[in-house]
């Protein structure tokens, strides 16, 4: 669902933010008292599955399916047997490497490009930007096979390669998003350079880039999440357990110890929860650029 | 004086081509070239590992026999029919829900409510398996509670699709996110102007609201539609893998993980571009009927 995760930035409008604000301000007490128990209401049925599975990945096996939300004896060792069990600590080194090379690779090629469209005029600049926008269109399921017939004739099949190295040719959903932002950075601050004798990389690494930090962290930590969610590449691409992602990983386990295995739910949930943490926790931490990246987004382009 | 000298070429194109590079080479490599190969492979027999050999149309006559073909079209057309709708109304409601809190509120639910949307897909199929199981899962509880007996929603073939439908409603984050920052952009003036000409609130919900968003609404239909015909990673997690032959086999047979099957796991490579391609068509046929249609509903800001 890789097109469905990505933000989409809409112009900011904080004149009409704040109009809207006061509208709601003044609305009564009683419908706020409202609307916060339906926002409640509608935060813990979407959280129960969260706190279910911290809890039973924190039970004893015998009562992994018990009703008692807090498990009693808390078992910690749960964690440890993952460990022990399984490969647990290549997969994250493995996750963790993809997920850095790929979003440090789009956030640069994509921000390279971007600012082709954005600051050069060129014949044909339109049509090509166009074909940019209709390859956003285009499903991953179509280039499936091709690409892993690349990859496997380049020898590459069964490294960490194929997971992260198509990034260093741009993605086309954040060439479109970061296009946006470098079309509102005023034409005068290249001119000025230009003047002290800057080329264009110059311009794109010194006047470009510096300007749209927010930009380029949203870009990252969505390709961040996008390459340590992902199942179905390190599904083609990975035979050797040494060489698996988190997600494969996670999945192998299902396989090994859940329905038709040994049933031993609580490591596979153990190993779930150590699966999603870093993920929430990037997603608090970066929060506020992320918002502040969406704020600052001033024109349509 | 517009001779194309190779000078001016450079001085046109040189610095401009340098920046494109990258996106130029990985759309030959990995994009545009992958397209016309999986065309070519399409008319082939390809298992990797002996020379390809062409078979003309085979392949396509093999789609329409196929009878895993028709049900996993059949699967993948039933949830996205149910997932899309239900995603988008959701979703909408829960926006017009969060843009009625103050700022500070607002800003707490909107970050719990996106939650869900980064937790990886194994995860959340795994904890579905569970949670959807009527006899350990906590819908059973929720059913239970009722004074009813909750469906097989991961054992019997008739619900799974309506328990993975369900499950798919979790991550309705993001969309949601669309939405509330497109609700929060309605120009103020709008709603008093409808009210002072006496719109209630219905009649400004469709006579405002929808119009000044339509087109964000637009943006997130085809982008579903697209992503939901081609669900995967957590069906596949629930009910395929070392599972094949479970109850999730015929019901839960999605058309990506049919693709999937046939190119990674039997080698038919040919068959599976031509499904590919199957795919491609239909995705492009469903967009531009919807862009078609989107000039009846749809109103963008400046346009008329």
């Amino acid at each position: 669902m890789a097109i469905q995760d990505q933000p989409m930035l809409a112009p900011a409008g904080r004149a009409t933010a704040e109009a809207n604000e006061r509208r709601r301000a003044r609305s009564g007490r009683l419908q706020s008292v409202l609307t916060v128990s339906a926002l409640l209401a509608v935060a813990i049925v979407l959280a129960a599955p969260f706190v279910w599975l911290l809890s039973a990945s924190l039970k004893p096996r015998s009562e992994v399916f018990s009703r008692e939300l807090l498990p009693d004896p808390v078992m910690w060792e749960n964690y440890s047997r993952v460990w022990d069990v399984s490969s647990m600590p290549v997969w994250v080194t493995n996750s963790a490497l993809v997920a850095v090379l790929a979003a440090v690779t789009v956030a640069l090629s994509s921000a390279l490009v971007a600012f082709a469209f954005a600051y050069f005029r060129f014949p044909g600049r339109t049509a090509l930007f166009a074909l940019v926008l209709a390859t956003m269109m285009l499903p991953a399921a179509v280039t499936m096979v091709p690409q892993f017939l690349v990859w496997d004739t380049l020898g590459w099949t069964d490294t960490l390669v194929p997971l992260w190295a198509g990034n260093l040719f741009g993605s086309a959903f954040y060439i479109f998003l970061l296009r946006q932002f470098f079309l509102t950075i005023p034409r005068e601050l290249y001119e000025a350079a230009t003047v002290d004798g800057a080329n264009p990389l110059r311009l794109w690494w010194h006047v470009a880039l510096p300007l749209t930090r927010p930009a380029l962290l949203v870009v990252a930590v969505f390709e961040l999440k996008a390459s340590w969610t992902d199942l179905m590449r390190p599904l083609i691409y990975l035979r050797d357990v040494e060489n698996f992602t988190l997600p494969l990983g996670l999945k192998t386990l299902l396989d090994q110890f859940g329905q038709g295995g040994e049933m031993q739910w609580e490591v596979i949930l153990a190993a779930s929860v150590i699966a999603t943490i870093p993920m929430v926790v990037v997603f608090f931490l970066a929060q506020r650029a992320f918002v502040e990246g969406i704020a600052t987004t001033g024109s349509k382009g | 004086v517009t001779a194309a000298t190779p000078a001016r070429v450079v001085r046109t194109f040189g610095w401009p081509a340098l920046f494109l590079a990258p996106w130029i080479i990985g759309f030959v490599v990995f994009t545009g070239g992958p397209m016309v190969a999986s065309l070519v492979l399409s008319l082939t027999d390809y298992d990797v590992i002996s020379a390809p050999r062409f078979v003309g149309l085979d392949n396509y006559e093999r789609l329409l026999s196929d009878r895993n073909i028709a049900a996993s079209l059949g699967n993948t057309i039933f949830y996205t029919a149910l997932h899309v709708p239900l995603s988008m109304g959701l979703a909408l409601a829960l926006a017009m829900l969060l843009d009625k809190a103050r700022g500070r509120t607002s800003g707490i639910f909107r970050t719990l409510f996106y939650l869900p949307s980064v937790t990886p897909p194994v995860a959340i199929g795994i904890l579905f398996l569970l949670f959807l199981n009527p006899q350990i899962g906590l819908i059973g509880q929720v059913f239970g509670a009722l004074g009813l007996r909750a469906p097989g929603f991961t054992t019997d073939p008739d619900w799974i699709k309506p328990g993975i439908v369900l499950m798919s409603l979790w991550g309705l984050g993001t969309t949601m996110v669309i939405y509330f920052t497109a609700l929060r952009n309605v120009p103020v003036q709008l709603y008093d102007a409808a009210q002072i000409d006496g719109a209630g609130s219905w009649a400004r919900f469709r006579h405002v609201t929808l119009p000044m968003i339509s087109s964000v609404l637009f943006f997130t239909l085809i982008v579903n539609l697209i992503a939901s015909l081609q669900i995967f990673s957590e069906v596949w997690t629930m009910y395929f893998g070392n599972q094949d032959g479970g109850a999730g086999e015929r019901a839960a047979l999605f058309y990506v993980i049919y693709l999937f099957q046939q190119a990674f796991q039997f080698l038919h490579m040919g068959y599976a571009s031509a499904m590919a391609w199957l795919l491609f068509l239909v995705i492009l046929a469903i967009t531009i009927v919807q862009l078609r249609l989107s000039r009846r509903w749809v109103y963008y800001e400046g346009a008329d």
